[in-house]
Protein backbone atom coordinates (compact mmCIF):
# COMPACT_ATOMS: atom_id res chain seq x y z
CA UNK A 1 0.00 0.00 0.00
CA UNK A 2 1.40 3.20 -1.12
CA UNK A 3 1.64 6.32 1.55
CA UNK A 4 3.30 9.38 2.15
CA UNK A 5 4.06 10.46 5.84
CA UNK A 6 5.26 13.86 6.75
CA UNK A 7 7.43 14.50 9.89
CA UNK A 8 9.60 17.14 10.37
CA UNK A 9 13.00 16.18 10.11
CA UNK A 10 14.31 18.18 13.42
CA UNK A 11 12.60 19.32 15.71
CA UNK A 12 13.56 21.24 19.43
CA UNK A 13 12.93 19.21 22.72
CA UNK A 14 9.53 19.54 24.31
CA UNK A 15 8.13 21.21 20.71
CA UNK A 16 4.73 19.94 19.68
CA UNK A 17 5.39 18.67 16.18
CA UNK A 18 2.37 17.58 13.71
CA UNK A 19 2.72 14.35 11.88
CA UNK A 20 0.38 13.49 8.70
CA UNK A 21 0.24 10.17 6.89
CA UNK A 22 -1.77 10.03 3.82
CA UNK A 23 -2.62 6.29 2.19
CA UNK A 24 -3.64 5.21 -0.80
CA UNK A 25 -6.54 3.04 -0.01
CA UNK A 26 -10.14 2.92 -1.23
CA UNK A 27 -11.87 2.31 1.92
CA UNK A 28 -14.46 0.39 0.47
CA UNK A 29 -18.21 0.92 2.22
CA UNK A 30 -19.68 -2.30 1.24
CA UNK A 31 -22.73 -0.59 -0.40
CA UNK A 32 -21.12 -0.26 -3.78
CA UNK A 33 -21.54 -2.45 -6.74
CA UNK A 34 -19.18 -3.30 -9.47
CA UNK A 35 -20.19 -3.01 -12.91
CA UNK A 36 -22.18 -6.69 -13.04
CA UNK A 37 -24.03 -5.26 -9.78
CA UNK A 38 -22.57 -7.24 -7.35
CA UNK A 39 -21.70 -5.96 -3.95
CA UNK A 40 -17.72 -4.93 -3.86
CA UNK A 41 -17.30 -6.40 0.07
CA UNK A 42 -16.18 -3.82 2.61
CA UNK A 43 -12.66 -3.56 2.92
CA UNK A 44 -11.05 -0.34 4.80
CA UNK A 45 -8.33 0.59 6.87
CA UNK A 46 -9.48 -0.53 10.66
CA UNK A 47 -6.70 -0.13 12.54
CA UNK A 48 -3.58 2.92 12.38
CA UNK A 49 -0.92 2.52 15.18
CA UNK A 50 1.73 5.49 15.52
CA UNK A 51 4.35 4.58 17.68
CA UNK A 52 7.51 7.07 18.79
CA UNK A 53 10.52 5.18 19.83
CA UNK A 54 8.86 2.06 20.67
CA UNK A 55 6.37 3.94 22.38
CA UNK A 56 2.17 4.29 20.89
CA UNK A 57 1.37 7.85 20.69
CA UNK A 58 -1.64 7.55 18.70
CA UNK A 59 -4.48 4.91 17.55
CA UNK A 60 -6.66 5.22 15.11
CA UNK A 61 -9.93 2.52 14.64
CA UNK A 62 -11.96 3.87 11.56
CA UNK A 63 -14.92 2.61 9.93
CA UNK A 64 -16.62 3.40 6.22
CA UNK A 65 -16.92 6.77 6.93
CA UNK A 66 -13.38 7.67 6.88
CA UNK A 67 -12.83 8.93 3.38
CA UNK A 68 -11.42 7.22 -0.13
CA UNK A 69 -7.06 7.45 0.38
CA UNK A 70 -7.28 8.20 4.62
CA UNK A 71 -5.40 11.25 5.64
CA UNK A 72 -4.69 11.63 9.52
CA UNK A 73 -3.34 14.67 10.79
CA UNK A 74 -2.31 14.40 14.82
CA UNK A 75 0.16 16.31 17.46
CA UNK A 76 3.05 14.57 19.59
CA UNK A 77 5.13 16.24 21.56
CA UNK A 78 8.66 15.27 20.99
CA UNK A 79 11.67 14.46 23.52
CA UNK A 80 14.60 12.30 21.98
CA UNK A 81 15.78 11.94 18.24
CA UNK A 82 14.60 8.88 16.82
CA UNK A 83 11.58 7.34 14.38
CA UNK A 84 7.96 7.08 14.12
CA UNK A 85 6.46 3.76 12.78
CA UNK A 86 3.16 4.13 11.92
CA UNK A 87 1.44 0.39 11.14
CA UNK A 88 -1.82 -0.08 9.68
CA UNK A 89 -4.13 -3.41 8.61
CA UNK A 90 -7.02 -3.39 6.48
CA UNK A 91 -9.92 -5.70 6.33
CA UNK A 92 -8.46 -8.40 4.08
CA UNK A 93 -5.51 -8.59 6.33
CA UNK A 94 -3.19 -6.73 4.27
CA UNK A 95 -0.58 -4.84 6.24
CA UNK A 96 1.16 -2.04 5.36
CA UNK A 97 4.13 0.49 6.88
CA UNK A 98 6.00 3.85 6.87
CA UNK A 99 8.70 4.97 9.45
CA UNK A 100 10.34 8.48 9.53
CA UNK A 101 12.94 9.65 11.81
CA UNK A 102 13.51 12.77 13.62
CA UNK A 103 16.26 14.43 15.11
CA UNK A 104 16.07 16.82 18.22
CA UNK A 105 17.72 19.55 19.35
CA UNK A 106 18.11 20.55 22.71
CA UNK A 107 15.99 23.45 23.98
CA UNK B 1 -0.21 31.60 20.30
CA UNK B 2 -0.36 33.53 16.93
CA UNK B 3 -3.25 36.34 16.57
CA UNK B 4 -4.81 34.70 13.35
CA UNK B 5 -5.29 31.05 14.80
CA UNK B 6 -6.50 32.56 17.59
CA UNK B 7 -9.54 34.53 15.47
CA UNK B 8 -9.71 31.46 13.90
CA UNK B 9 -10.28 29.36 16.81
CA UNK B 10 -12.63 31.78 18.33
CA UNK B 11 -14.55 32.36 15.00
CA UNK B 12 -15.04 28.76 14.47
CA UNK B 13 -15.96 27.93 18.07
CA UNK B 14 -18.88 30.78 17.36
CA UNK B 15 -19.93 29.78 13.97
CA UNK B 16 -19.88 25.65 15.50
CA UNK B 17 -22.28 27.46 18.55
CA UNK B 18 -24.21 29.28 16.00
CA UNK B 19 -24.87 26.23 13.66
CA UNK B 20 -24.89 23.37 16.03
CA UNK B 21 -28.06 22.46 17.07
CA UNK B 22 -26.86 21.94 20.54
CA UNK B 23 -26.63 19.15 23.82
CA UNK B 24 -29.90 20.13 24.91
CA UNK B 25 -31.91 19.21 21.32
CA UNK B 26 -29.64 15.97 21.40
CA UNK B 27 -31.23 14.77 24.57
CA UNK B 28 -34.53 15.19 22.56
CA UNK B 29 -33.54 13.08 19.78
CA UNK B 30 -34.08 9.31 20.73
CA UNK B 31 -31.89 8.18 17.82
CA UNK B 32 -28.58 10.47 19.17
CA UNK B 33 -29.30 9.41 22.57
CA UNK B 34 -28.93 5.60 21.93
CA UNK B 35 -25.93 6.70 19.43
CA UNK B 36 -24.24 8.70 22.13
CA UNK B 37 -25.06 5.41 24.68
CA UNK B 38 -23.16 3.22 22.25
CA UNK B 39 -20.19 5.04 22.62
CA UNK B 40 -20.33 5.96 26.31
CA UNK B 41 -21.54 2.59 27.90
CA UNK B 42 -24.84 5.23 29.20
CA UNK B 43 -22.18 7.53 30.76
CA UNK B 44 -23.65 11.28 30.97
CA UNK B 45 -22.40 13.59 28.04
CA UNK B 46 -21.35 17.28 28.95
CA UNK B 47 -21.61 19.90 26.58
CA UNK B 48 -18.84 22.08 25.66
CA UNK B 49 -15.01 21.32 25.99
CA UNK B 50 -14.54 20.29 22.08
CA UNK B 51 -14.77 22.04 18.94
CA UNK B 52 -15.41 20.66 15.77
CA UNK B 53 -14.23 22.10 12.64
CA UNK B 54 -15.70 21.66 9.05
CA UNK B 55 -15.90 23.80 6.24
CA UNK B 56 -20.34 24.74 6.89
CA UNK B 57 -20.66 24.08 3.61
CA UNK B 58 -19.10 20.89 1.84
CA UNK B 59 -19.25 20.31 -1.74
CA UNK B 60 -18.17 16.80 -1.60
CA UNK B 61 -19.65 14.43 0.62
CA UNK B 62 -17.27 11.81 -0.47
CA UNK B 63 -14.49 13.66 1.30
CA UNK B 64 -14.98 16.02 3.78
CA UNK B 65 -12.37 18.09 5.75
CA UNK B 66 -13.13 17.77 9.68
CA UNK B 67 -10.69 18.83 12.54
CA UNK B 68 -11.59 18.45 16.12
CA UNK B 69 -10.07 20.66 19.13
CA UNK B 70 -10.52 19.50 22.77
CA UNK B 71 -9.74 21.97 25.80
CA UNK B 72 -7.42 20.01 27.69
CA UNK B 73 -3.67 20.89 29.01
CA UNK B 74 -2.73 16.90 27.58
CA UNK B 75 -0.90 15.95 31.26
CA UNK B 76 0.19 13.20 32.59
CA UNK B 77 -3.28 13.82 35.23
CA UNK B 78 -5.37 15.38 32.66
CA UNK B 79 -5.34 14.37 29.02
CA UNK B 80 -8.06 13.88 26.64
CA UNK B 81 -7.95 9.73 26.36
CA UNK B 82 -10.14 9.00 23.08
CA UNK B 83 -12.10 11.11 20.56
CA UNK B 84 -15.02 9.67 18.77
CA UNK B 85 -16.52 10.93 15.03
CA UNK B 86 -20.09 10.68 14.89
CA UNK B 87 -22.28 11.12 11.47
CA UNK B 88 -25.60 10.40 13.02
CA UNK B 89 -27.13 10.21 9.58
CA UNK B 90 -24.15 8.20 7.59
CA UNK B 91 -25.15 4.09 7.15
CA UNK B 92 -22.88 3.47 10.08
CA UNK B 93 -22.77 6.42 12.07
CA UNK B 94 -19.79 6.03 13.92
CA UNK B 95 -17.17 7.33 11.44
CA UNK B 96 -14.03 6.97 13.67
CA UNK B 97 -12.28 6.84 17.30
CA UNK B 98 -8.62 8.16 18.05
CA UNK B 99 -6.97 7.05 21.24
CA UNK B 100 -4.34 10.16 22.17
CA UNK B 101 -2.54 10.64 25.06
CA UNK B 102 -0.08 13.28 27.48
CA UNK B 103 2.81 12.34 24.49
CA UNK B 104 -0.22 14.14 22.01
CA UNK B 105 1.18 17.93 23.74
CA UNK B 106 -2.38 18.55 22.32
CA UNK B 107 -6.11 17.17 21.75
CA UNK B 108 -6.26 17.69 18.17
CA UNK B 109 -6.69 15.76 15.10
CA UNK B 110 -7.72 15.93 11.36
CA UNK B 111 -8.83 13.61 8.72
CA UNK B 112 -11.48 13.67 5.94
CA UNK B 113 -14.84 12.06 6.23
CA UNK B 114 -17.58 10.26 4.02
CA UNK B 115 -21.67 12.09 4.84
CA UNK B 116 -24.24 10.76 3.32
CA UNK B 117 -26.62 13.53 4.27
CA UNK B 118 -26.79 16.92 5.49
CA UNK B 119 -25.88 16.44 9.59
CA UNK B 120 -24.00 17.35 12.35
CA UNK B 121 -20.66 16.30 12.81
CA UNK B 122 -20.36 15.58 16.65
CA UNK B 123 -16.64 14.26 18.35
CA UNK B 124 -17.28 12.53 21.96
CA UNK B 125 -14.22 13.03 23.87
CA UNK B 126 -13.46 10.96 27.05
CA UNK B 127 -11.01 12.37 29.31
CA UNK B 128 -8.49 10.78 31.66
CA UNK B 129 -10.84 11.43 34.56
CA UNK B 130 -13.78 9.26 32.60
CA UNK B 131 -16.07 12.15 31.64
CA UNK B 132 -17.26 12.55 28.33
CA UNK B 133 -17.78 16.02 26.40
CA UNK B 134 -19.32 16.84 23.35
CA UNK B 135 -18.89 19.28 20.50
CA UNK B 136 -20.43 19.07 17.05
CA UNK B 137 -20.72 21.27 13.59
CA UNK B 138 -23.41 21.47 11.20
CA UNK B 139 -22.35 20.74 7.34
CA UNK B 140 -24.05 21.15 4.19
CA UNK B 141 -23.34 18.90 1.72
CA UNK B 142 -24.51 19.62 -1.92
CA UNK B 143 -23.01 16.66 -2.88
CA UNK B 144 -24.00 13.24 -1.00
CA UNK B 145 -21.33 10.50 -0.66
CA UNK B 146 -23.90 8.47 -2.32
CA UNK B 147 -24.24 4.56 -1.27
CA UNK B 148 -25.04 2.97 -4.87
CA UNK B 149 -21.95 4.33 -6.91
Amino acid sequence: MLSRVQVPASARRGEIVQLRIAIQHPMETGYRPDHFGRRIPKNVINTLVCRYNGVEVFRAEMGSGIAANPLLQFPVRVQDSGEFVFEWRDDSGEQGESRAVITISAG
Amino acid sequence: MPDRRRFLLTSTALAGGLLFTGVAAAQQNPQRIALLREVTGGAPVNAGRVTVDTPPLADNGHSVAVRVLADSPMTAEDHVRRITLLAERNPRPVVASFTLGPHSGRAEISTRIRLADIQDVLALVQFSDGSWWMGGAHVIVTELACLEG
